[in-house]
């Protein structure tokens, strides 16, 4: 058993310690706002929060994350730094298929956290670990901007 | 302003006539549209609802979209070629003008008013004393008796004010919940995978099924000839099993042949040639003997383009539930992000034996896939599986499926050759096109095209490659350039067998045929040492081509471009899509350090009427990135074993760092129809690119990509 706190809720999670936290929040948490993209911490769909930090959670070992909060997409709702990154998304509709999303606000979320007055520079290194491929990066870089400066008004 | 009605009907309102296989009014005063377009990720839903608010005065919450299932939507064919708002959304326009116009009439004649006394909203008919609803009216006027395949003559209360864009309804639970089709959970669901090699013709060697099946540890194998699946109910455990059962397999080399680029493939391949265009114009023929050689210059140049990958971000998947497990009793459903469903079901159907009364497919969004990769393969996948064990199964390809196994867009090699006076006339156009089919959906030939089913049924079935014929052209999509020549030869050098597996991929030949006729229009303009765009502008009659032309030459400061060589550059190019849908020109500006960067590009579309413009920036927008990705990096590789290019890691995609900046300007037309736009940009980006960078450098780049090696090689080469 590992216990998580999976975004408000804890969870014990009865899986192989070496099951991937992806497949621990899908399957045993029921979550499904977390994307699957290659398997191999390359394209950054799978990305959630651990303990604020962005990790690939398709290749996080659930052992890893003994006692960690997890937060996922399907938590950004409740979060204060994270509904901010998700309603500047929704504003500039930045998407196409909108399949990368869920792991980039992931991503920006644990910058934002981190830092509120993250630069453009550091909003670019961040989402270098992400690839999206139909072209929505503009409009990614412009929600990411909105939310940053949305948070460093607060 | 409102939009006007094209000029002919769609084909879909010809094949579904009648109001109520388009619309439906609920009791809860709603509004159910049905359509054959899905959602792809292309924003098409927006537009649709956009069209129904726009026309019956609904609230785009109010408005219930089911698009794609055989059972419930109309069969409008693939949801592809740039053509669902030229189609999908101006039949469901159409239908619901119609459907306004008569219940208007209802409406009026009931209460004694006039009809112009009415007004429209939130799904009522208002004036002072009346309030009926739609769904009022249909109890006495029903839908099933509205015809909606007529000219409509006269429109009873003008179409509602326009509604700035209406958001996508679809982002929202994307974004925080369950999506998309791997997120379907089905009672008793398994999970499967099937153990596949680095090559479509792969096949497994001397495998012993019995300890094949104890050492890969899942729930239970199914083999069938060389389809060999694996199946949990657990997930992870069958993703476990399948990197075991990778180790376990020697696979059978594919039939394919290493060569040394693009050129040499189409050279040494064996062809079936065709002369698909020889025109001269009669008053131009005698324009064309005048010139004396002296004052002509004759070119000639080769341009290649690899083949390509749609590599999704996310991976294809499929659910099967069959007949004896779901309460359709004798139905097999399933659920599939196809960009065709119903030509997918008719194959489904002649695969699996089934009558078409057995099997219903459900679209249920996926990732975006640019064309036809393996979404349809899957569904064959899921659907053999479950009819075969009686489960219900959702199959989810690999990384390594999606690179390998999935269709490619084809390669081409293309040549051209002209006379140019030194007064930039140009004349004798002679186009040459290698290449592969650019179209390989199910039902598009003969046999099954499905990859599952040649793995359990052989692969005898494969069907015999044809390509698209011009005007829509696959391999010669945009072949006919759009200048004036006395002129013109079009050679098809069809080539059937592929090394890698094609189909469709976004913009079919039109990336490699814009690319090497905007390329060529420099070239020429080069050898009369005449300025790129005088040269367009004096031989292109269309006035819409002229006029995004000259916008983006002026939005780039075309005129002060500089000198070429100096490690800055800017190109510009032009098409219009197909020949027939929008016009798109794009400026691009490199700066060429230890690799090229892109920094700014700059592209006017004329896309006609524009029903959704956020809908259509963002096409615009993507297909600029996804070209320019394509043009800089992208490149299936192969050897003797197989794709070798199976991972992001060996097939990278522009990155967020390598993002320029982009700036678009539409010449909206409200008065025209709707011309196809969302493949518009991907010919002249390539093109664009490709000359800002020979102005950079000063030399020409005619073959695709232009990683940092291949310019070095070009570069090498030119000195």
């Amino acid at each position: 058993m590992i216990n998580i706190q999976h975004n408000d809720k804890q969870q014990s999670i009865d899986s192989s310690p070496n099951a991937q936290l992806y497949h621990a929040l899908k399957d045993t948490c029921k979550d499904a706002s977390v994307r699957f993209g290659c398997g191999s911490g390359h394209c950054g769909a799978c990305t959630v929060l651990v303990n604020g930090q962005a990790e690939n959670s398709c290749s996080t070992p659930s052992w890893s994350v003994e006692n960690a909060v997890i937060t996922t997409p399907s938590g950004l709702l409740q979060d204060p730094v994270g509904r901010i990154v998700l309603d500047a998304f929704l504003s500039e509709q930045a998407a196409q298929c909108g399949y990368c999303i869920n792991g980039i606000m992931m991503r920006l979320t644990g910058l934002f956290k981190r830092d509120k007055n993250a630069t453009d520079n550091q909003i670019t290194e961040a989402l270098t670990r992400h690839l999206c491929r139909c072209g929505a990066h503009l409009r990614i870089f412009k929600a990411a901007k909105l939310a940053r400066n949305q948070i460093a008004n607060q | 302003m409102s939009h006007p009605l094209p000029p002919s009907l769609s084909p879909s309102l010809s094949a579904y006539p009648l109001a109520s296989q388009w619309i439906e009014f609920t009791s809860d005063s709603k509004v159910i549209l049905r359509s054959g377009k899905v959602e792809l990720g292309q924003g098409i839903s927006a537009a649709l609802i956009q069209t129904v608010c726009c026309e019956l005065g609904f609230t785009p919450t109010d408005v219930i979209l089911i698009a794609g299932d055989t059972e419930h939507s109309p069969d409008e064919g693939y949801t592809a070629g740039s053509q669902s708002v030229e189609v999908g959304v101006f039949a469901v326009k159409h239908a619901c003008a119609i459907i306004r116009s008569r219940y208007t009439e209802f409406a009026a004649a009931k209460h004694g008013c006039k009809p112009h006394e009415l007004k429209i909203s939130n799904g009522k008919f208002h004036s002072n004393n009346i309030n009926l609803s739609y769904k009022e009216i249909s109890t006495q006027l029903p839908l099933q008796n509205i015809r909606v395949d007529d000219a409509l003559s006269n429109i009873l209360v003008d179409p509602l004010p326009e509604l700035v864009d209406v958001e996508r309804l679809d982002l929202l639970g994307k974004f925080t919940q369950a999506g998309y089709i791997h997120d379907i959970d089905l009672p008793g669901l398994w999970h499967a995978r099937v153990v596949r090699g680095p090559h479509p013709e792969c096949k497994p060697l001397n495998l012993d099924i019995k300890s094949f099946e104890s050492s890969v540890d899942v729930e239970r194998v199914f083999v069938q000839n060389n389809f060999i699946a694996l199946l949990s109910r657990n997930e992870e455990r069958v993703i476990q099993g399948l990197a075991k059962a990778q180790k376990l397999i020697s696979w059978s080399k594919p039939n394919t042949l290493v060569y040394g680029s693009t050129a040499d493939l189409f050279t040494a391949a064996k062809c079936r040639s065709t002369v698909v265009v020889d025109q001269k114009t009669p008053n131009e023929v005698s324009k064309s003997s005048s010139l004396s050689v002296g004052s002509t210059k004759n070119l000639t140049q080769r341009y290649t383009r690899p083949y390509i990958a749609h590599a999704s971000i996310g991976l294809v998947c499929a659910l099967a539930q069959p007949a004896e497990s779901s309460d359709r009793h004798g139905v097999l459903t399933l659920w599939s992000h196809s960009q065709g469903v119903f030509k997918l079901k008719e194959q489904i159907c002649k695969a699996l034996k089934l009558d078409p009364t057995q099997l219903r497919i459900i679209h249920s969004p996926g990732a975006g896939c640019y064309g036809h990769n393996g979404a349809d393969d899957v569904v064959f996948d899921a659907a053999f599986i479950a009819k075969s064990l009686g489960i219900p199964v959702r199959v989810v390809w690999t990384r390594m499926d999606e690179m390998t196994q999935s269709p490619m867009g084809s390669a081409s090699l293309v040549e051209l050759n002209a006379q140019i006076t030194n007064t930039g006339d140009i004349s004798n156009w002679n186009a040459q096109v290698w290449s592969n089919t650019h179209l390989n959906r199910p039902g598009w030939s003969d046999g099954v095209q499905l990859l599952g089913y040649w793995s359990a049924f052989g692969d005898e079935h494969k069907p015999t490659p044809k390509d698209v014929p011009l005007p829509t052209g696959g391999g010669l999509r945009n072949i006919v350039p759009p200048y004036s020549t006395d002129a013109l030869r079009v050679e098809h050098h069809f080539v059937e067998k592929s090394p890698v597996r094609v189909s469709a991929l976004r913009s079919l030949g039109a990336h490699a045929n814009v690319f090497a006729i905007e390329s060529f229009m420099d070239e020429l303009a080069e050898q009369i040492q005449m300025d790129p765009v005088e040269l367009r502008l004096k031989n292109l009659p269309n006035v819409r081509a002229r006029g995004v032309i000259l916008k983006v030459a002026q939005m780039c400061d075309w005129e002060n471009r500089g000198i070429p060589g100096n490690s800055v550059g800017i190109g510009l190019a032009y098409s219009q899509y197909k020949n027939h849908a929008g016009h798109c020109a794009v400026a691009v500006r490199v700066e060429v350090t230890h690799k090229v960067v892109v920094q700014k590009v700059w592209a006017c579309v004329d896309a006609g009427a524009v029903v959704h413009k956020d809908g259509l920036l963002n096409q615009i927008e993507g297909g600029i990135i996804q070209s320019l990705s394509w043009t800089l990096k992208e490149s299936i590789g192969w050897d003797t074993n197989g794709i070798t290019t199976a991972d992001w890691e060996n097939y990278p995609i522009l990155g967020f760092d390598e993002i320029p900046e982009i700036e678009i300007e539409l010449i909206e037309n409200p008065g025209d129809p709707s011309l196809g736009a969302g493949e518009v940009a991907a010919g002249p980006t390539a093109a664009a690119l490709a000359n800002a960078l020979s102005h950079a450098l000063g030399i020409k780049f005619r073959d695709m990509p232009f990683t940092t090696e291949n310019v070095m090689k070009t570069i090498e080469n030119a000195d």
